[in-house]
Formats: C-alpha cells, sequence, structure tokens
C-alpha cells in the first residue's frame, strides 16, 4: 500500500524542485515584466497601473523601427545564409573525403567561441585602416573600398557576416548528422534506377532532412533574436545607432537610461517574436506526434 | 592597592576599547573606478577611511561608463539593502532621491562648512530638496581642446583660436596628409564635440536655456542649426575609422604624432602624462574655440543611502568627511586629471592644465559661464540625455539629414521623452 503510494508520487516529488523553479524565475518573471511594462516604471521598478504608457512611449521612438528593421535584415540573411552554407559544406564533407574530421573540426571551431570573440575579432578585421581594406591597400589594390563597419547603411550587414561566420559550421554538424542518418538503402536503389549524384541529394536526401531544417530553424532564429553581444562587440550598435537590435534597444534603456518601462515594454515585444515563430512550430510538432 | 589599579586600568581599557567600538563601522562603497589610475584613487580614500578605524568593503563594478555599476546597485536598493555610498552624479542624485533612499548630510555638512567650502553650483548638485545627500570628488571640464604642436608645426598651421582659424589650420593639416580632429565616433563622444560647439558658437546663456531649461524654441532655433552645421564640418576633418573608437585611442593619435586636435574633457590629460607627455611642450589644453572664460562641467560623486545599522551610518558621516577633506581631494585628483570640487585648495602641485582649469572655474562661476555637461549627464536626466545623444549622433552618421531637421528632431524628441 505505502510502497504503491511512493510509486505513484515518487516522480512528482522528483520533479518538483525543478518544475518550481522553472515557473518561479522563467515564467514568473515573465510576468513581472509583463506587469512592469504596463507600469510607469522609470528609474526603479515601480507596481503600479499605468496602461499603455510604456508602449506608447516605445512606438513613438525612433529606434523602435531601426531596431525592427534591423533585426529582420539580421534574421532573414543569417538564417538563409547559414542553412545553404552549412548545407553546401555538409554535402560536400559527405563526399567521404580525406581528412574530413580535421576540416570538420576547422569549420566547428568558430562555434567554440564566443560571440564576444567572434565580434572583436571581426571588428579588427573589417576595420578599414587596420583590416582587410588596409591589406588590399598594402598588396596594391588602392581603389580597393570596403568600409560597412564604418557605414551607417551596411554596418548590420558586417553583423550579418560575422554571425554567418560563428553558427554556420554548427548548422553544418547538424545537417552532417542528418546526411549520415539516412538510409543507405533508398539511395542505393536510387542509383540502381540511375539517378544522378545531385538529383539524389535534390529529390531524396534533402526532402528526408525537414526535421534537421527545423531544428537548425529554431535554433538559428532563437540567436538572431536574442543577439546582444555580437553588436555590443562588433559595432556597439553604431555607427550612431543604425545598428541597433531589439536586445541592445532593451539594455539601453533599461539599464543606462532610466526607462525601465519602455525596456520592458520592448522586451514583451522581443517575447512576442519568439512567441510568433515558436508557437507554431510547437504546434505543428505536436499535432504530427498525435497522428503518429 | 594593586588590585585597585589593576581593575582601574580594565576598567579604562574596557571602556576606550568599547568607545572605539561605537564609532568603528563598515563602509561599503560602490564605484566603477577599477583603471589604473582609478583604482590607485579609490585605494587612497580606503586607506584613509581604515585610519579612521572603519572597516573598508570594496565594491568594485567594472564597465566604465558605470551601466553595470548601477545595475547592481538598483538590485541592491530593490532588495533593501543598500551600500553605504555609491557613485553616482548630476541629475541622478536627483532622481534617486525621488525613490527616497538616500540619507541626510546636513549635519556632518554643517560642522564641515561644505557651503563655505563648495562653489554654489557644485553643492546645489549634491543637494536634493535643499538637503546635501552627496560629497563631491572632483570638478571635469569638458569644452577643453588638446593640441598637438608638433603636428602643427609639421603642416605648417597656426594653433587656432576661434572656428575659423581652426577650420583653416585642419585643412592645412589635412592636406599634409594627417587627420586633424581625432574622434571617436560613439554617440557620448559626438555629443561632447556638440556640446562644446554649442557653448562656442551661441554663448553659456543659450546652452542653458537650450540643455538645462530644455527650451523648445532654443533647441530648434537658428543658434542649434548652425551648430549642427559645425558638427558636420567637424566631421570632414575626422578620420575614416572613428566610428565606434574609444576616446583613449582618440587621444593616442594626438600621442603619436597621428593627428592634431582632439576636443575631450580633461581625462584625456591622464593618457597624455602616462605616456610621459609634458603639458604646455608636448600637448596643449586650450578651452574650446569661443569658450575662453566659459566652462562646462562634470562633477563625480558619492550619494550615501539611508542605512540601517548606527555604527555603519557613523562610519558613513567619516566618509563624506573624508571624501571632502583636502588630504583626498589632492590625492585623488592628481591622479585622475580632474581638479578638485572643494575652493581654496593649493594647486602647486598640479600641472599647468588643472591650474588654468581651476581658475577658470572659480572666475566662470562668478560671470554665470559655469554650466553643466549634457554630455556626461549633469544636466538633464537620463531619458532626455538619451534622447539628445540620439538625435545627435543620428546626425552625425547620417549625412542626408539637414541640419534644419536635426534641430526639428532635437525639440521633438527631448519633449517626447520629457513626458512621465
Amino acid at each position: 500500500m505505502v510502497t504503491k503510494w511512493l510509486e505513484r508520487i515518487m516522480p512528482r516529488l522528483v520533479l518538483a524542485p525543478t518544475f518550481v523553479i522553472a515557473l518561479v524565475f522563467i515564467h514568473g518573471f515573465i510576468l513581472l515584466n509583463a506587469w512592469l511594462s504596463f507600469s510607469s516604471s522609470n528609474l526603479m521598478p515601480k507596481y503600479d497601473w499605468a496602461g499603455f504608457i510604456q508602449y506608447e512611449r516605445l512606438f513613438a521612438n525612433e529606434r523602435t523601427a531601426v531596431a525592427a528593421t534591423n533585426l529582420f535584415i539580421f534574421a532573414t540573411l543569417f538564417i538563409l545564409i547559414c542553412l545553404f552554407l552549412g548545407l553546401l559544406m555538409a554535402i560536400l564533407l559527405d563526399q567521404r573525403i580525406r581528412g574530413e574530421g580535421v576540416i570538420r573540426t576547422i569549420y566547428l571551431y568558430p562555434m567554440a567561441l564566443s560571440f564576444i570573440v567572434t565580434g572583436t575579432a571581426w571588428k579588427w578585421i573589417l576595420n578599414p585602416g587596420l583590416g582587410f581594406e588596409k591589406l588590399m591597400h598594402d598588396i596594391g589594390f588602392e581603389t580597393f573600398q570596403f568600409d560597412w563597419l564604418v557605414n551607417s547603411e551596411m554596418a548590420i550587414y558586417t553583423v550579418v557576416i560575422a554571425g554567418v561566420w560563428q553558427s554556420s559550421g554548427f548548422v553544418m554538424a547538424l545537417f552532417l548528422a542528418g546526411l549520415r542518418g539516412i538510409d543507405e538503402s533508398i539511395i542505393k536503389a536510387a542509383q540502381i534506377d540511375g539517378a544522378s549524384l545531385p538529383m539524389i541529394y535534390r529529390k531524396i536526401i534533402i526532402p528526408g532532412m525537414r526535421p534537421v531544417f527545423f531544428s537548425a530553424f529554431i535554433i538559428l532564429a532563437h540567436i538572431a533574436i536574442k543577439s546582444f553581444d555580437l553588436v555590443m562587440a562588433l559595432t556597439g550598435g553604431g555607427p550612431g545607432y543604425s545598428s541597433d537590435l531589439p536586445a541592445t534597444f532593451m539594455y539601453t534603456f533599461a539599464f543606462t537610461r532610466g526607462q525601465i518601462g519602455i525596456g520592458a515594454a520592448s522586451a514583451m515585444m522581443m517575447l512576442m517574436t519568439v512567441m510568433a515563430v515558436i508557437v507554431p512550430y510547437l504546434y505543428s510538432e505536436l499535432r504530427s506526434q498525435r497522428h503518429a | 592597592m594593586l588590585k585597585k589599579i589593576l581593575s582601574k586600568s580594565i576598567a579604562i581599557a574596557l571602556l576606550s576599547l568599547s568607545a572605539s567600538a561605537v564609532f568603528a563601522g563598515e563602509v561599503e562603497v560602490l564605484h566603477f573606478w577599477t583603471s589604473g589610475g582609478e583604482a590607485k584613487s579609490a585605494a587612497e580614500l580606503k586607506k584613509m577611511l581604515e585610519a579612521k578605524g572603519h572597516t573598508w568593503k570594496d565594491f568594485a563594478v567594472a564597465g566604465g561608463g558605470g551601466e553595470n555599476a548601477m545595475t547592481v546597485l538598483k538590485s541592491r536598493v530593490v532588495s533593501g539593502n543598500p551600500p553605504s555610498a555609491a557613485q553616482i552624479k548630476g541629475p541622478t542624485i536627483q532622481e534617486w532621491g525621488d525613490e527616497g533612499v538616500l540619507t541626510n548630510l546636513n549635519s556632518v555638512a554643517e560642522s564641515e562648512k561644505w557651503n563655505d567650502l563648495l562653489p554654489s553650483v557644485v553643492a546645489d548638485a549634491m543637494k536634493y530638496k535643499g538637503n546635501y545627500v552627496a560629497a563631491p570628488v572632483n570638478v571635469h571640464r569638458v569644452n577643453w581642446m588638446w593640441l598637438n604642436p608638433a603636428v602643427f608645426k609639421k603642416a605648417g598651421a597656426e594653433i587656432p583660436k576661434t572656428w575659423d582659424e581652426l577650420f583653416a589650420a585642419a585643412d592645412k593639416i589635412k592636406a599634409a596628409g594627417l587627420t586633424a580632429i581625432a574622434h571617436g565616433g560613439q554617440p557620448w563622444q559626438d555629443a561632447t564635440t556638440f556640446e562644446s560647439i554649442v557653448l562656442g558658437t551661441a554663448g553659456a546663456d543659450f546652452y542653458r536655456k537650450a540643455f538645462v531649461d530644455l527650451d523648445p524654441a532654443s533647441l530648434d532655433s537658428e543658434a542649434m542649426v548652425k551648430a549642427f552645421d559645425m558638427l558636420r564640418k567637424t566631421k570632414g576633418y575626422t578620420d575614416k575609422d572613428a566610428p565606434g573608437r574609444e576616446w583613449n585611442m582618440a587621444t593616442a593619435m594626438l600621442i603619436n604624432d597621428k593627428a592634431a586636435i582632439q576636443f575631450m574633457g580633461d581625462w584625456a590629460k591622464g593618457e597624455f602624462t602616462a605616456a610621459k607627455k609634458e603639458a604646455g611642450k608636448d600637448f596643449l589644453c586650450m578651452p574650446a574655440p569661443g569658450t575662453a572664460g566659459m566652462f562646462t562641467f562634470n562633477i563625480d560623486s558619492f550619494a550615501m543611502f539611508e542605512l540601517k545599522d548606527e555604527k555603519n551610518k557613523a562610519a558613513q558621516v567619516d566618509l563624506a568627511k573624508t571624501i571632502m577633506e583636502p588630504g583626498f581631494q589632492e590625492v585623488f585628483n592628481l591622479n585622475k586629471g580632474s581638479i578638485p570640487a572643494r575652493l581654496n585648495m593649493d594647486m602647486a602641485k598640479f600641472d599647468t592644465c588643472a591650474k588654468d582649469s581651476s581658475a577658470e572655474f572659480v572666475k566662470s562661476a562668478a560671470d554665470k559661464t559655469l554650466v553643466p555637461s549634457m554630455a556626461h549627464g549633469m544636466a538633464m536626466f537620463s531619458a532626455v540625455q538619451g534622447a539628445v545623444y540620439d538625435t545627435v549622433t543620428k546626425f552625425y552618421n547620417d549625412d542626408a539629414m539637414s541640419s534644419k531637421d536635426a534641430a526639428k528632431a532635437l525639440a521633438s524628441a527631448v519633449k517626447a521623452a520629457q513626458t512621465k
């Protein structure tokens, strides 16, 4: 009787602490943040009700639009280029070449660096008077120009370059695992039927990797939305605030400008953006499970 | 007999012990002086306090602008456990005062005669609703122009006194293949240059009206348009790599004879002296054109928080007292490049730039040309200051934006940031 009761209660007992911690420190604080975004908090948090003031102030601010546009540009390019390069590298590596282990390590290594390091390194590489442009001038290409980092129109694209450099190797690893997971016999069968290698990849292998695409997409999307350290190290949000992203915007307003309310409101907007991506994905995942 | 003496001496020993125990407390000081000269200055304060029998609990949070430190401070105050003192300055002191967490220092200020020792501008900045809540450690002058005479000589240019002369000289320096103006393209540095231009072209009264009173008509005025024009003109003399550069890297360009002029507060002097350069010979310090006799100040200070523990309260009072003592003010400011906040100090150990600064500080206070620095958080609340930063840096980096639009944007951004 007692053992049966223990058996029933044990899993709940074991899970309870982590459940409570997650509930309080993730969802509880999300709710707290939501409340702050509706309060009149400035320097310090205040727990009153001020309606939609903070959201009005958020949307009246020109920087909000800049940050949102930049996120759109960055996220789209970052995800697409990473997926493309990652898949390409994975397919090339999948040709059973020699020294695959070494090459894989080289490609995957950027992932081991933190974004701060990547940002700082690329800041030097892209600095016109210090890095790539100067190198080209020194070896004789006097008219060569590559000043995206200091150009307020182009600065956000330098963030894309550094981000892609950091993450495409990781995507490659994901795809490589996916490629290796595909049943050899199907490929053999296709080969016997006379299908060419590009055809096999196009029609059989890549469609078979849908779940890998999904995981890669989700991981890249959340890296893009939470991007903060990369921008801080690479451009500092500049020149001016031309490479601001929602995360840097939120930090600036909540912590350096004494406008916690606006910061909280922008954090809520970021949460909504993530939800807009994740919820349909979860929905489709759960539904397909029910069918299975 | 012996017994009596013994018991008496024990009693005295106990008494003296308990007496010192009553006054010895702990001060916890939150600061962001973590770089070389700054850390040395903080250590000096620690030594002086420990000499008074208190224990010092260092609470240094790295990060030059103090953003990280302020975040930590907020969490400490929210949890009801504030440090004794925190490095807070300008109108931010008022913002903290509004939160009702600062303590009243009037008694120590009265007994130490702070009202006589401090210029009224400084004293007012240390008060919340007429009561002292903070102690000043230094005064920085922001409207400095640093010059490298060797570069001027190489380019055959004259040392400028007016903006016209400056641009004429800058043309020659540019023609000689050198950088005329060393600049770091960060919002606060853009604002620092802009503030000197506004003061130099439109005068102290206009500056005060625009940046202290936040008068919309002044913000969107002909004078402001002119100042924006001038700011864009200076950009033409900076080098291409300026965006994102730290201010000390810009100073290094002067030190290495690569650039001629930098607009920066007197903390730049620390870089020159660290490179073993001599003021007046290897580098010159002059007020930005048109700002001679005027002074934009940036005052570092420690705001004191309301504490519960009596012993710690006593230690806190001693801390405030020590900060204002001549000994500390001298050592600290020799390290930091600034000048003492209290008047009538012996300036013998300071260099020519600091002596100039000190004389101008006293004179400008009398002439009413002493104004708070907008770029360094002395003139306005952080939200408004942020709005000004945004507009100035946007204009600076977007060549398509006209000066007229910038002035208009400045007025509307300031107005939007003021609504609470």
